[in-house]
């Protein structure tokens, strides 16, 4: 990697103050980021350490019921300090990468980044959380913009993700057998009001709400509704672990097997 | 009863302990006073000309000792090739030039272009990216059907084309191979891919060269499996170098799978540019530089023909096989799909013509070469796959088919160059039978169907050719080095034994099974002996650790040195006993006289020996003896295997559900060590079948170059496995009847694997013939619905 200044703020003012210099980068548990400094494809001037900063960590509930998650919570705490509140959502992070990715990964950090096959942008996406950052309060429907794209503006932090809790959720995870990231990852949340279908892994546009099976499951909330539904391929994600009709077919499957453990 | 000590206990291993508490002593764990670091700067692109290396900017930059291209290498050789293999015409090979740095040409991604060392690793990288370069890009010659054609795109301009030799063994007339395939009752025909893998032992390779001024020794450590080998390529082909001026240590290594067999061009460099720098020079490879410099494993492309009569007796077999050898000749990598692949292609079976048929082809691709198994599993995979898909079309049991056609009367000469000198493959699927306990699967495929999968079973067969071999035969076949080992059996004064051995510890137990012999011979608790090896300045001249070949080779000649230690000792004991040496026993310990109770004990021989006052005037003093041991053949490691699985119909998801191994090893030494030996084989065999997948796109770039697109196996791929060692027919031609076990799991495993998912795809109603490997879960489901 190439040098860079490191700093390690305890509040989020300074963490905002430090990231406005030239080329400053945000650091969250660095499971994607140092690797990739490591190969020389990214040059920070400095890394801006976000771990240190107690008001962006743990999980709480709030008064309305939703379940906040601090940016800087770590996987392996979100498995843990979630599993009572939100039980579909701490399964989800208890299933990220191994347990040295789990005790470093952050959820504001895999947020940020944004991957197409990560697993909290379906999360967040299925339980139609609010990414709560230094600035403004963004919808997760506004918030995720394509593979790596973000609303997030140059410096800004996400200092909490609030978590609506359904009546019932459910994450299925289809494995990437090299990487174990999500082949094709289907988040169900099932809401009074209605069903939230959340897809990652799959698309070329990264994740996406599957929205005719959310019609078709909020006015009948069985397997069977989805029978006549199929994912067009054409957007699909095709790489050596996968074609385009593969990865529709495991949206539809993955999809049936939320339903069917949520039921 | 099992045995607690010597032959044929489950001694633990005692090398466990320092490799368990982080006290191994690897090579990156070796850092010489005054070390620079070499980075290398590696071709980005598959094939090109290069028209610039300007390296003056890199030169001035902080830290930098030296930046080195192809041009200072001119005045050495290149990376040698250790087998010369002739054409079915007659002709060598087509051996082109393997520079240490790139020469006029890059030719695969991670060709090495340039080196920068500086004092720091960053400083050296810092530099390298100062270097001013420019290549013209060429067309990537990848495919090698199309490689093979006339007018395609040379990978070496000097090369009358790309197909490094065109290979034939068994039957050369092709009329009577025609014929025999005419008048079959039936012929089953297959084609399929033998997938290319990348070794990816858990230690990445090391080199670190030093120089010294003042005596002009050079010590190279590297991470290697036989560091006599590596001395002598390159001292004598690469760089030029007395043998004596130079010493070569590989210490612990962590990992080989036949990778760290050859002779890599960053060792040489480390060695030259210790010299050329005047500092010792390291250089570790990252994970990303292994993808693409360590020799690649497989990458056959092959069709086979089975032939059968009226009855189901196998009648003829013919393959045609396009082997992928990469860019250049890596050290063994010619042998590989001809002496150890198209040898094997009779397999347990007793068909009567035989050919085989190589092409071998350059390619801009990473070198090829062995890695465990090398050739066998290539050659046990077609046939175990065609001999399955006859049985599917003849629509009889898999097992009865192969029974018909086993060789069951040996010494059996096969139509493919081999003598197999013993074997007792129905006894072996006997055991096989019932240790999988093959009567229960309809119930457990029942008890599958009503969770909704589909059960599968596949058995095969597998027969390798190990302990290679007779030297004056290997000649012959074109080898260049022999292929014999050594051990010196040195008894200190106090009665503890160090053995030598030219044999290559890198996690196989040797250091925990060879003294097992020794003592067992004498009559000692083990832990009087241990072994030396892994440094040419300590070990007798061997050829290391591949092929299965440790105990086999190297612990026959230890056997023989040891023999010799103990007429030596008896002819000490029989003097000082007073008795004729003819009527000295030895057992546990204690030279006595036969018939009487005079005796006297190991360790007063052994003193007596080195403290020669009362002593026999026509013996020298001393004991410690050496012996080279060159093997009179092969050895034959047999055996059957059976994989159950469940596919999931809907993701197409295969897991695996039990798998049973029941080998024929032989004589065994230390079965503990045997069944992990086995247990490893077999999950690089499942890493094949299910996951590994080394790529390229058509332009050369490595698609699957990290752990990110690289699937290996993992513990939860994996079952428990069964493994019955039981069937054992010990080898009739060294002293230890051993066989050798260390490839045996990966040849026999992928064809059960992938016999088993398409019997269980077959069984749901989908009439697949054939999967290649990875059986991916994307693959299976598209064979279902394809």
């Amino acid at each position: 990697m190439y040098n860079f200044e490191f700093e390690k703020p305890s509040t989020i003012a300074d963490a905002v103050a430090a990231l406005g210099s030239e080329d400053a980068q945000a650091l969250g548990g660095g499971q994607t980021l140092i690797p990739t400094l490591k190969q020389r494809l990214a040059a920070p001037s400095s890394l801006v350490s976000l771990s240190s900063i107690a008001e962006m960590q743990g999980v709480c509930v709030e008064d309305d019921g939703s379940v906040a998650i601090g940016g800087a919570t770590t996987h392996a705490a979100v498995a843990a300090d979630a599993a009572g509140s939100y039980p579909a959502l701490a399964a989800l992070a208890g299933q990220i990468g191994d347990p040295a990715v789990r005790n470093r990964g952050t959820i504001g950090g895999s947020i940020a980044n944004n991957d197409p096959a990560a697993c909290y942008p379906a999360g967040a996406l299925g339980s139609g959380a609010t990414i709560v950052t230094n600035t403004r309060q963004i919808a997760a429907d506004d918030f995720f913009q394509g593979m790596f794209t973000t609303a997030l503006d140059e410096g800004e932090i996400i200092t909490s993700v609030r978590f609506p809790v359904p009546q019932a959720a459910s994450y299925q995870k289809f494995l990437q057998p090299a990487s174990r990231f999500a082949l094709v990852g289907v988040y169900l949340a099932r809401f009074a009001d209605g069903v939230r279908v959340a897809v990652t892994g799959a698309s070329e546009d990264g994740v996406f709400r599957w929205s005719e099976a959310e019609q078709a499951l909020s006015k009948e909330f069985r397997e069977d509704a989805l029978m006549d539904l199929n994912i067009n391929p054409a957007n699909m994600i095709a790489d050596l672990h996968g074609s385009k009709n593969y990865r529709a077919h495991l949206v539809k499957v993955m999809t049936k097997r939320a339903v069917q453990a949520t039921i | 009863m099992p045995k607690d000590s010597g032959i044929g206990a489950s001694s633990k291993r005692r090398e466990d302990v320092r490799f368990l508490t982080g006290a191994g002593n690897y090579t990156d764990d070796i850092n010489v006073y005054g070390q620079a670091h070499v980075y290398f700067l590696r071709s980005d692109i598959a094939h090109g000309r290069i028209t610039k290396v300007d390296t003056s900017a890199a030169e001035g930059m902080p830290g930098v000792v030296k930046v080195f291209t192809g041009k200072d290498f001119e005045g050495v050789g290149g990376m040698p090739c250790g087998w010369e293999v002739t054409d079915k015409h007659g002709a060598p090979m087509q051996e082109p030039p393997h520079p240490i740095l790139a020469q006029g040409k890059v030719r695969h991604v991670g060709d090495p272009i340039a080196a920068v060392v500086a004092d720091s690793l960053e400083q050296a990288r810092d530099a390298a990216e100062a270097i001013d370069l420019d290549i013209e890009e060429l067309p990537a010659v990848m495919n090698m059907k199309a490689a093979a054609q006339d007018g395609a795109t040379l990978v070496h301009d000097d090369l009358k084309n790309n197909i490094c030799y065109d290979w034939q063994l068994g039957e050369t007339d092709d009329a009577k191979v025609n014929e025999v395939f005419a008048n079959a009752a039936h012929v089953t025909t297959l084609d399929l891919v033998n997938n290319r893998l990348v070794a990816n032992p858990m230690e990445p390779r090391v080199a670190v060269g030093e120089y010294a001024r003042a005596t002009e020794d050079y010590t190279l450590y590297t991470t290697s499996q036989n560091p006599h080998v590596i001395r002598l390529l390159m001292c004598a082909f690469v760089l030029g170098l007395p043998e004596h001026k130079v010493r070569v240590v590989a210490p612990d290594v962590g990992g080989g799978f036949g990778t760290k067999i050859f002779h890599y061009a960053e060792e040489a460099f480390c060695t030259f540019a210790a010299k050329a720098c005047n500092r010792p020079v390291k250089w570790t490879s990252s994970r990303s530089e292994a993808f693409m410099s360590d020799a690649h494993g497989r990458d056959h492309v092959s069709k086979i023909e089975l032939a059968l009569d009226a009855d189901n007796n196998f009648v003829g077999l013919r393959t045609n096989t396009y082997a992928n050898l990469g860019a250049y000749l890596s050290t063994f990598s010619s042998s590989v799909p001809t002496w150890l692949h198209g040898t094997l292609m009779a397999g347990n079976y007793k068909t009567p013509v035989i050919q085989v048929n190589v092409k071998a082809m350059f390619t801009n691709t990473v070198p090829v070469d062995a890695y465990r198994g090398a050739g066998r599993p290539e050659a046990t995979y077609q046939l175990e796959r065609v001999v399955d898909k006859a049985a599917r079309e003849l629509g009889v049991d898999p097992i009865a088919l192969r029974r018909q056609n086993f060789v069951t009367q040996f010494p059996y000469d096969t139509p493919v160059a081999l003598t197999y000198d013993t074997g007792d493959y129905n006894g072996t699927m006997d055991k096989l039978e019932a240790a999988a306990d093959l009567t229960g699967f309809a119930a457990r495929r029942s008890a599958s169907e009503a969770n909704g999968k589909l059960r599968g079973l596949g058995i095969n067969c597998y027969i390798e050719a190990c302990g290679i071999a007779p030297s004056n035969i290997v000649g012959m076949l074109g080898a260049r080095a022999g292929l014999y080992d050594a051990a010196t059996v040195r008894v200190n004064a106090t009665g503890s034994i160090s053995v030598m051995v030219g044999a290559h510890s890198h996690g196989q137990g040797h250091e925990t099974a060879f003294p097992q012999v020794v003592a067992d011979m004498i009559g000692i608790d083990e832990s009087m002996v241990e072994i030396v090896h892994g440094d040419t300045s300590k070990i007798p001249f061997g050829m290391g650790t591949y092929g299965s070949r440790s105990l086999a080779v190297c612990g026959s000649a230890m056997v023989k040195a040891t023999e010799k230690v103990i007429d030596k000792a008896k002819k000490i004991a029989a003097h000082l006993l007073e008795a004729s040496e003819a009527d000295i026993e030895l057992k546990d310990g204690q030279f006595s006289v036969a018939g009487t109770d005079k005796s006297v004990a190991w360790g007063d021989v052994t003193l007596t020996a080195y403290v020669p006052h009362n002593y026999p005037l026509e013996v020298e003093p001393g004991l410690e003896e050496t012996a080279f041991y060159d093997p009179a053949n092969f050895t034959f490691p047999a055996g059957a295997y059976a994989c159950e699985v469940e596919v999931d119909p809907e993701t197409g998801q295969v897991s695996i559900e039990a798998f049973t191994a029941a080998d024929d090893f032989g004589n065994i030494v230390n079965p503990m060590i045997v069944d992990g030996q086995v247990h490893g084989g077999i999950g690089q065999g499942i890493g094949q079948a299910l996951l590994e997948n080394c790529a390229y796109d058509e332009n050369g770039q490595l698609l699957s170059a990290s752990f990110m697109d690289y699937a290996m196996p993992r513990a939860d791929d994996v079952p428990f496995y069964g493994v019955d060692h039981s069937s054992q027919t010990p080898c009739t031609h060294n002293p230890l009847g051993v066989k050798g076990c260390g490839e045996a799991g990966a040849i026999g495993s992928p064809p059960a694997v992938v016999n088993a998912v398409l019997d269980a795809l077959n069984s749901g109603g989908k009439a697949v013939d054939h999967i290649d490997m990875p059986v991916s879960p994307s693959r299976v489901w598209a064979a279902m619905n394809g």
